[in-house]
């Protein structure tokens, strides 16, 4: 089945065709595409906030499911909820909740409107650029439970965050690059307007008492900038050679430092040349690249973050035949848990009572819930999904392992080893050049003229430094990251332009990143008289008893008739139930077509006969035989062929590692114009492919959505995660996609060739000019007037040549959703 | 151009009240959240304010 008509009011995504539920918005009815959309967007209009839907610029996420208002009862509870959150004046208490699904202004606008609505609420503070809000609310007027009841009603799902929030010192961490991005910009400003005059006044002939006040005052306005705005790069540069390694921050602290120094002796002195302009200018443009670059980190969150959102922060414990709910945190080995059905695992442990089927998809990739009888083990950040199961602790806190994975992944993305190599070879290979070319001057110097030898080496160094280094590589890179944030592509780490621009080959994860990676009904086919829309509604009926991922398929009729009553699980088969006086089973072929009374050759018919692979099949049956089957199937994100096709043109080949089916990665690979793929991988076996894929000589860029994809990610040369994939996933990542789609994919690379050509350009252009001006002036050949000029235009040129590239590409793709994606930017 | 020795100190204080501005809204949050105060003025507010506010609040 296809898209047909327009797509859902709430979540945009295409309505199955003959699905029929309709949302009362504003007195009329909007097409939606499941039960999950129908009731957040109800309750959205209904709670007055309706203009929501007229303020968005992009479209909301799916609501899979109705809201379950018994997920949140444990925050109910005041003792609990006493030690989950921090006291306030007054009596009340404050929490921050991470909100899944926040996408845009319009979104934290609902957030904030919809809990000041309720009363008992103090304050909301609502960032979108964080996806964060904090809640201060008055526990004697309202339960903090029925807040998050509220923002999972309105289709953003809250995460509320333990303890002393990293949120604070990422605030505190921008709110100190912002000032010493101010003081830089405010000395730049003023420091070119003295510099202008000092120009000029070298041409027509100046008061040499108003020069010198005018170097002075330079150097007073440069004071702070190199002080206090260029601190972190010092810093940056004195870890590094701790570390007794050379970073980026070591040539550029080394051009600040001899450039400024140079420029106060020489203003003191009264002689030479002054480079003041130049070193504000640095500053500034290098301290506004690391800007842009530290916001597009904090909105990528932290591995604290991705936690929160993987596991509970609540238990419920069974102690001497009580049951209590408990903080996470307090769980002890050997503790008794009850998970209810939809619950996640809050720690690792093994299974006491109950036949249980858990998703695990979350740490093997494997789509299909894995049986759990009693005693075998469960592990933190799964889910739930079969009968409530009674488990016995095993391993808490930092033991279980998803605190495992994520704790690797901590330590990876403090080392980052590949990045850093990558940056540090072309920073130590520059440095190289420069100190030697210096040391040349020096030696030809101290044989001609000692006198001369140290001005001379030294003048080298100030102008190599800030004018090739400074602006040619960081006014581009500001430019293209700013620009690529503007389509919502976030970069959390800008070397990833320069790797990604000699990228030879893309490894996919299939689920996620090619498909959508939500399961849906893509076909039906029927026997005899039965039309589809009843085939659908029936199965729909008896697929919401279930919890099972292949139920999400079934988006609901909404129509009061097709009730099923008397619905059996049979696990691993299939559902049997009754609908209107009808026995039916949906299942698989065999346990569809096997009702008692059904004959034994069940309906041969040739439609339902060749619908082969098992997987993708779930079939429909009564007395009569097989009445109908639907092909599942996750379906192929509209934009992946052009994407793939687009990739290819650019000389970049795809290439799926996938842990899915080989049949089912096949279908993909084929749909999307892939040649090469490999099915069934577990994410070991993908980082084997993509080191032997580096071994020949490739620069992988991996894109990847789930947990199980973070080690690959991690192996690869550039990773881009998905929008709304795992928070893990998106820790891991250099690029992240935050409109979810492929279309920005071949654009990003295509921008970061033209960066990588802007850059070389203005390397180019600053050491030729250099080359140039520099032995013509020292030998007295350029009058100074002429090199004030050249100097100025030569960091115009550069300037400019950068900003083309915040401009659009001339392929611009036209946006998927007619946004202004400028907010989610920020 | 003596002007100039008393223009340029001038000058420079105003920028040092521009940057003592700028670091006070800084440190007051003001730039913490650029996206979302502007959608405020869009919407028709027909909702009363908040009626919990704490000041409210000590005074019954």
């Amino acid at each position: 089945m296809s898209a047909a008509g327009a797509p859902c009011f709430h979540c945009g995504e295409p309505i199955p065709r003959g699905l029929v539920i309709h949302a009362r918005v504003a007195g009329r009815d909007e097409p939606v595409c499941c039960h999950g959309c129908k009731a957040v967007a109800e309750f959205i209009t209904g709670a007055g906030l309706g203009d929501y839907y007229r303020y968005r610029d992009t479209a909301s996420t799916r609501a899979d499911e109705p809201p379950r208002p018994d997920r949140w009862a444990a925050y109910d509870r005041p003792e609990l909820v006493e030690r989950l959150t921090r006291a306030e004046p007054g009596g009340a208490r404050s929490i921050t909740v991470l909100l899944e699904g926040l996408r845009c202004a319009a979104c934290s606008w609902l957030a904030d409107k919809a809990l000041s609505l309720q009363s008992g609420v103090l304050d909301v503070s609502v960032n979108p650029a964080t996806a964060r809000a904090r809640l201060v609310w008055d526990p004697a007027k309202v339960r903090l439970g029925d807040l998050l009841r509220v923002l999972e009603h309105v289709g953003l799902r809250p995460h509320p965050l333990a303890g002393e929030p990293s949120e604070q010192l990422a605030l505190l961490e921008r709110r100190a690059a912002l000032k010493r991005l101010a003081v830089a910009g405010f000395g730049n400003m003023q420091v070119m307007m003295f510099a202008v005059p000092l120009y000029f006044g070298e041409a027509q002939g100046m008061d040499p008492a108003m020069r010198e006040y005018m170097r002075l005052v330079s150097m007073l306005v440069s004071v702070p900038v190199a002080l206090y705005a260029g601190w972190p790069f010092y810093q940056g540069a004195w870890h590094a050679l701790r570390a007794r390694s050379v970073s980026m921050d070591v040539p550029v602290s080394l051009g600040i430092v001899l450039a400024f120094v140079a420029s106060v002796w020489n203003a003191l002195t009264g002689r030479g040349e002054v480079y003041f302009d130049s070193v504000t200018m640095f500053v500034f443009f290098l301290g506004l690249g690391r800007y842009i670059e530290m916001i597009a980190r904090h909105r990528a969150g932290s591995v604290a973050d991705a936690l929160a959102r993987l596991a509970p922060m609540t238990a419920r414990r069974v102690r001497g035949g009580v049951t209590e709910d408990v903080q996470a945190l307090e769980l002890a080995v050997g503790d008794e848990i009850v998970v209810r059905t939809g619950e996640v695992f809050p720690a690792d442990g093994a299974v006491v009572e109950g036949e249980g089927r858990v998703d695990e998809s979350m740490l093997t990739g494997e789509s299909t819930a894995a049986p759990k009888p009693p005693g075998s083990r469960v592990h933190q950040g799964t889910h739930n999904l079969g009968a409530p199961l009674r488990v016995r602790v095993g391993a808490v806190a930092g033991n279980t392992v998803l605190s495992g994975i994520i704790a690797l992944l901590e330590r990876a993305q403090a080392e980052r080893p590949r990045l850093a190599k990558a940056a540090d070879r072309a920073a130590a290979w520059f440095l190289g050049r420069i100190l030697v070319g210096a040391a040349l001057v020096f030696a030809v110097w101290w044989f001609v003229d000692p006198g001369r030898a140290f001005p001379a080496a030294l003048a080298v160094l100030v102008v190599t430094c800030p004018c090739a280094l400074s602006l040619a590589t960081p006014t581009a890179l500001a430019a293209a990251t700013s620009s690529l944030a503007r389509r919502g592509i976030l970069v959390a780490h800008t070397d990833a332009i320069e790797t990604l621009s000699k990228a030879t080959h893309v490894l996919w994860d299939k689920t996620g990143t090619l498909t959508k990676g939500l399961v849906r009904v893509e076909e039906v086919r029927c026997a005899g008289d039965v039309t589809a829309t009843q085939a659908l509604a029936w199965a729909t009926a008896l697929e919401q008893m279930s919890e099972h991922p292949i139920a999400r398929a079934f988006p609901g009729s909404g129509a009061a008739t097709d009730r099923a009553t008397e619905v059996e699980v049979c696990a691993g088969r299939g559902l049997e139930g009754r609908i209107a006086e009808r026995r039916l089973r949906i299942g698989t072929r065999a346990f569809a077509a096997g009702l008692p009374g059904a004959p034994a050759a069940a309906a041969e018919d040739g439609s339902l006969a060749e619908a082969g692979s098992r997987e993708s099949w779930v079939y429909l049956g009564d007395r009569t035989g097989l009445l109908a089957a639907f092909r599942l199937t996750d379906p192929l994100r509209a934009e992946a062929r052009d994407c793939v096709a687009r990739l290819a043109d650019l000389g970049l080949p795809s290439e799926i590692v996938s842990g899915d089916e080989a049949s089912a990665v096949a279908r993909i690979a084929e749909r999307c114009g892939i040649e090469r793929h490999s099915a069934r991988l577990a994410p070991r076996d993908k980082l084997g492919r993509l080191k032997a894929l580096q071994g020949e000589g490739a620069v992988v860029v991996a894109v990847g959505d789930g947990i199980n994809d973070a080690p690959l990610l991690r192996g690869a040369d550039v990773a881009i995660a998905m929008g709304r994939g795992s928070a893990l996933a998106q820790t891991s990542a250099d690029l992240i996609l935050v409109r979810d789609s492929l279309e920005d994919l071949p654009h990003t690379i295509e921008l970061a060739r033209r960066t990588q050509r802007v850059v070389r350009q203005n390397l180019a252009w600053s050491i030729a000019y250099n080359l140039a001006a520099l032995p013509l002036a020292a030998l007295g050949y350029v009058p100074p007037w002429l090199a004030a000029i050249g100097m100025s235009l030569s960091s115009v040129v550069v300037v400019l040549n950068a900003m083309r590239l915040s401009r659009g590409s001339p392929r611009q793709p036209r946006p998927r959703w007619p946004a202004a994606p400028e907010a989610e930017a920020a | 151009m003596e002007i100039l020795y008393v223009m340029i100190p001038l000058g420079l204080v105003l920028v040092g009240f521009g940057l003592w501005a700028f670091f006070w809204a800084t440190g007051d949050g003001q730039f913490d959240d650029l996206d979302s105060p502007g959608w405020t003025v869009l919407e028709d507010d027909q909702t009363p304010p908040r009626g919990d506010q704490p000041g409210k609040d000590d005074n019954t």
